[in-house]
């Protein structure tokens, strides 16, 4: 039986004036009706590119090759036309800044209108009607009165509820959610995490949430990805890397959370920058930043290996060693 | 957030050196090779319009009569005659009234601009410094101003005052430091903010002391793209006047009238090169300075830092 | 929104008033009277011209009726140099000219420049970009008073197909080149205008959403894009309406095409005070009713603009 989403061998290239910079290398990985998935990593990482690739929305200097297939078809080879049928109506995004994402000269009502009465041929009335429905849905107070209203007469928490609302209008299969609580309060996060979770309940729809964030990652997510430098560094479900990570830049990430339960003086942190992608090393992209960083790690790409229960690494150091 | 490293780390591949912001901008402008090649147009464009007429052996203003009202056949340009432009209408060296006419162009265009630089500056570092109520009339006495139609005033001042190029100079530097003084103005409400500001009124400089010390030299970048780019609008401002036989008056010439009288020869179906020579001339310059405010823009503009 | 057009009103009439007691101020404070010449006329026909003109009154009478004669009957005295016609004459006789070519001029500058500017931002980096971009550099830099002889030189006695100058009633062929050099540079800058807010738009995220919509690059551009692209052209086409439907000096003198540009220059060259300050002041106040619409336009398109 096929995946929903099976991504194979996808690189992302960005053509720049310094050269060729591949923001994601190789990165494969899938995902099944109605599961989530968390994709994790620092800023740079490749993880929202990978995102935009499989939307079709790459910058014009980026490009996308290696397969992305949705349901059997091969979205990258799609025709412009085709791959707008798609959207919406099979995926949908929302982005990370819901304050710049709605257009601020159209009422909310046209902008969710528009998605029905393009990709379900709706008249006008029926699409405004609909779209209320789902503001409803995603529990904007008043939303019939208020969908006749411009994107700045609400709130950043607001306006992301409905981003989340027009994803849904077409009751896609999968959803992206690409940072979508990192420009928001605190309290509104967890009020956004939480509709985000019941919708994916209600509607069965399957969620790839991109995060830097691992609290959100805990209690959302079936499987974790980790990627560093447009690389996978482990992938499992998120349980298992959760209590055992497989790679030193997991146990990184872990220990950097901050955590009430321990007596941390000062804030873990991961030494070095995120990489530069138009200079990685030649070996393992995390070597310059790992503490148990060997010949090898600077030299050669770590091959993935699969490991039980249904997860994988890419690391040269042996699995017992990362774990202890 | 919580994975971004703390601190500076200098374990980087580069070292970043603490460049001024003039040896950055300086850099950037060298990169620009448009801009560049302009400069050094430019820089002949000036030693041709300065030194110019010793290369010639004829002066602005005699009146060759063998040669009064030339034609195709009479007063062409030539490098036997010496007459290297050829004759006006009027039988005049033409090489050595471009000359001339350049070098009015370049003045006006420099002075004017300075002119607007200056005034704008020290209003717009004003209004903006000071604040609230006297900001307030300041600005809008400049929006009064600006819904003058330029033009027609200046042409009103050039009749009532006389057509002298003093009235010029003054006219068009006085209007055009509008723009300049609003830009200013806009940055100045960034920099008072600023804490060396700040400093500078806990300790009690004076208001007029802070602008003139604090203020404008960190406002020059700014000024100083603003002042390239009103350098061209100034010499078309000038031609304009001087075309239209208001500006500059003879024996003197500027481009602008060159070009007027060329045109009218032109028109007339007398001779080409009186209107050829200083087009070419002025389109070079334009395009010149056009360029060099263009590169100055890319190397001083903060958006891009 | 109404109080915005009225505190938009309590700025536009006082400038009206200080450009019309700018000008004549501008005129007492010119050395020597109107009248003055190389050869002064004897003293008794110098009486007699003022008296006739007013001129003999004290100075604040003369402003007040200057004033309440503008404001309230639109009447701009007599000119100083014809006998027999009135400021008012002059512009019923240019202006309708003017506006003609003026306006069409606006059309075609509009049109292309956006059409340009749109079309250079969706193929952004591409030769047609280059072009747009090469052109409206040019166009630019290229005045109208050099822009015009070398219609002439093209289209007059190169090709012969249009007339070198006159109206004719407005017929099309004597409007072509008027037209081509006055709307050019404005052209120009609409269409660089158009292209950098374009692109600057297209990059943003909310084209990226609808991009993400799946609604095709048409209704994107068309629907999106558009509206808040034009925006700082809207700041922009207020001023340049004015002065292109006030016409050119260049173009009316140029292409004797008989608009208000000529009389202006020919007052400016006869001291017929009567006739400059009387454009001066009708030009100035379209200009500042102009900028005001297109403030009330503005703040009617862009909804995050409440006054």
């Amino acid at each position: 039986m096929t995946k929903l989403l099976e991504v194979e061998d996808l690189t992302v290239t960005f053509r720049t004036g310094d050269g060729d910079v591949n923001a994601v290398n190789g990165l494969s990985f899938d995902i099944d009706e109605g599961e989530t998935l968390a994709i994790v990593g620092e800023s740079g990482s490749g993880k929202s590119q990978t995102a935009f690739a499989t939307m079709g929305l790459l910058a014009r200097n980026g490009r996308a090759s290696g397969q992305v297939r949705f349901d059997g078809t091969d979205l990258l080879s799609l025709s412009q036309a085709k791959m707008n049928k798609m959207r919406s109506e099979k995926v949908a995004m929302i982005f990370q800044d819901p304050m710049t994402s709605l257009n601020p000269y159209m009422r909310i009502s046209d902008q969710m209108a528009e998605v029905l009465t393009l990709h379900k041929g709706l008249s006008k009335r029926d699409a405004i009607a609909e779209a209320a429905r789902m503001l409803d849905a995603v529990r904007i107070p008043d939303a019939r009165a208020r969908i006749t209203m411009y994107p700045h007469e609400f709130s950043g928490g607001m306006r992301q509820r409905i981003m989340i609302a027009m994803a849904l209008l077409c009751q896609p299969r999968l959803l992206i959610a690409d940072e979508p609580t990192t420009a928001l309060d605190v309290t509104v996060q967890a009020q956004i995490m939480s509709l985000l979770g019941t919708i994916r309940d209600d509607f069965g729809t399957a969620v790839i949430l991109i995060t830097h964030d691992l609290g959100i990652v805990a209690d959302f997510c079936d499987r974790t990805l980790v990627m560093y430098g447009g690389q996978i560094m482990e992938e499992g479900a998120t349980t298992d890397v959760f209590a055992a990570p497989a790679h030193p830049y997991t146990k990184g990430l872990l220990r950097a959370v901050p955590r009430l339960d321990r007596d941390d003086d000062v804030l873990q942190t991961i030494a070095g920058e995120p990489p530069d992608m138009s200079r990685l090393p030649a070996g393992c992209p995390f070597s310059p930043r790992c503490d148990i960083v060997r010949p090898e790690c600077t030299a050669t790409r770590p091959a993935q290996e699969a490991f039980p229960p249904e997860r994988r690494r890419a690391c040269h150091a042996p699995l017992t060693e990362v774990t202890s | 957030m919580t994975m971004q490293s703390v601190a500076g780390d200098v374990s980087g591949a580069e070292v970043i050196e603490g460049r001024s912001l003039w040896q950055d901008a300086k850099r950037r402008f060298l990169k620009n090779k448009a801009a560049v090649v302009s400069a050094f147009v430019f820089l002949f464009l000036c030693i041709f319009a300065f030194f110019g007429q010793f290369l010639s052996q004829y002066d602005r203003e005699t009146i060759d009569f063998t040669l009064m009202g030339a034609n195709a056949y009479k007063g062409v340009p030539s490098f036997e005659t010496g007459h290297y432009f050829g004759v006006d209408s009027d039988g005049r060296d033409l090489y050595a009234r471009t000359v001339q006419g350049l070098r009015i162009s370049i003045m006006i265009g420099i002075v004017g601009s300075l002119v607007a630089g200056i005034v704008g500056t020290l209003y717009g570092a004003t209004a903006g410094y000071l604040g609230g109520r006297v900001d307030g009339i300041m600005m809008r006495t400049v929006d009064v101003l600006m819904s003058i139609p330029f033009m027609f005033v200046l042409i009103l001042m050039l009749v009532m005052f006389g057509r002298s190029i003093t009235i010029l100079f003054i006219g068009v530097g006085l209007i055009s430091w509008l723009d300049m003084s609003r830009i200013v103005r806009g940055q100045t409400l960034s920099i008072k903010n600023k804490e060396f500001v700040e400093a500078a009124v806990a300790i009690g400089v004076s208001p007029a002391k802070i602008i003139l010390r604090h203020i404008v030299p960190n406002l020059i970048g700014v000024v100083v793209v603003y002042m390239s780019l009103l350098v061209p609008t100034m010499i078309l401002t000038e031609s304009f006047i001087s075309f239209l036989g208001l500006g500059v008056q003879e024996p003197n010439t500027s481009l602008g009238a060159l070009l007027n009288r060329g045109a009218g020869a032109l028109q007339s179906g007398v001779t080409t090169w009186q209107f050829y020579f200083p087009l070419t001339v002025f389109i070079v310059l334009l395009f010149a300075l056009f360029f060099i405010g263009d590169g100055l823009r890319d190397a001083l503009d903060p958006k891009d830092r | 929104m109404f109080s915005f057009i009225v505190r938009r009103l309590a700025v536009a009439v006082p400038t009206l008033l200080i450009l019309i007691i700018l000008s004549f101020m501008l005129m007492f404070a010119a050395p020597g009277g109107p009248f003055l010449s190389e050869r002064p006329p004897p003293q008794q026909v110098l009486d007699n011209l003022n008296a006739k003109y007013g001129l003999d009154q004290p100075y604040l009478k003369q402003i007040f009726d200057y004033v309440v004669n503008v404001v309230f009957y639109f009447d701009f005295g007599p000119s100083f140099q014809y006998r027999d016609r009135t400021v008012n004459d002059v512009i019923a006789q240019g202006f309708p000219v003017t506006l003609t070519y003026g306006f069409w001029s606006f059309v075609v500058a509009l049109i292309v420049g956006i059409g340009l500017g749109i079309a250079a931002a969706i193929k952004h980096n591409t030769w047609l970009d280059y072009l747009a971009v090469g052109v409206s550099i040019g166009a630019e830099m290229l005045p109208n008073f050099i822009l015009a002889p070398i219609l002439l030189l093209t289209f007059t006695l190169a090709l012969g197909w249009l007339p070198g100058g006159g109206w004719n009633g407005g017929e099309w062929q004597y409007m072509v080149m008027p037209i081509i050099a006055l709307s050019t540079s404005y052209m120009a800058s609409i269409a660089r205008i158009t292209r950098a807010s374009m692109i600057e738009v297209m990059n943003s995220n909310f084209i990226r959403t609808a991009k993400a919509k799946g609604l095709p690059m048409r209704t994107v551009i068309f629907r999106h894009a558009l509206k808040p692209s034009l925006l700082p052209i809207l700041s922009f086409i207020g001023p340049a309406f004015v002065a292109m439907v006030t016409g050119s000096f260049v173009v009316d003198s140029f292409f004797s095409t008989g608009g208000i540009g000529v009389f202006f220059v020919n007052a400016a060259f006869n001291r017929d005070y009567a006739v400059m300050m009387g454009l001066t002041i009708l030009v100035g106040s379209m200009t500042i009713i102009f900028s005001l619409i297109v403030d009330i336009l503005y703040a009617w398109i862009d909804p995050k603009i409440r006054y």
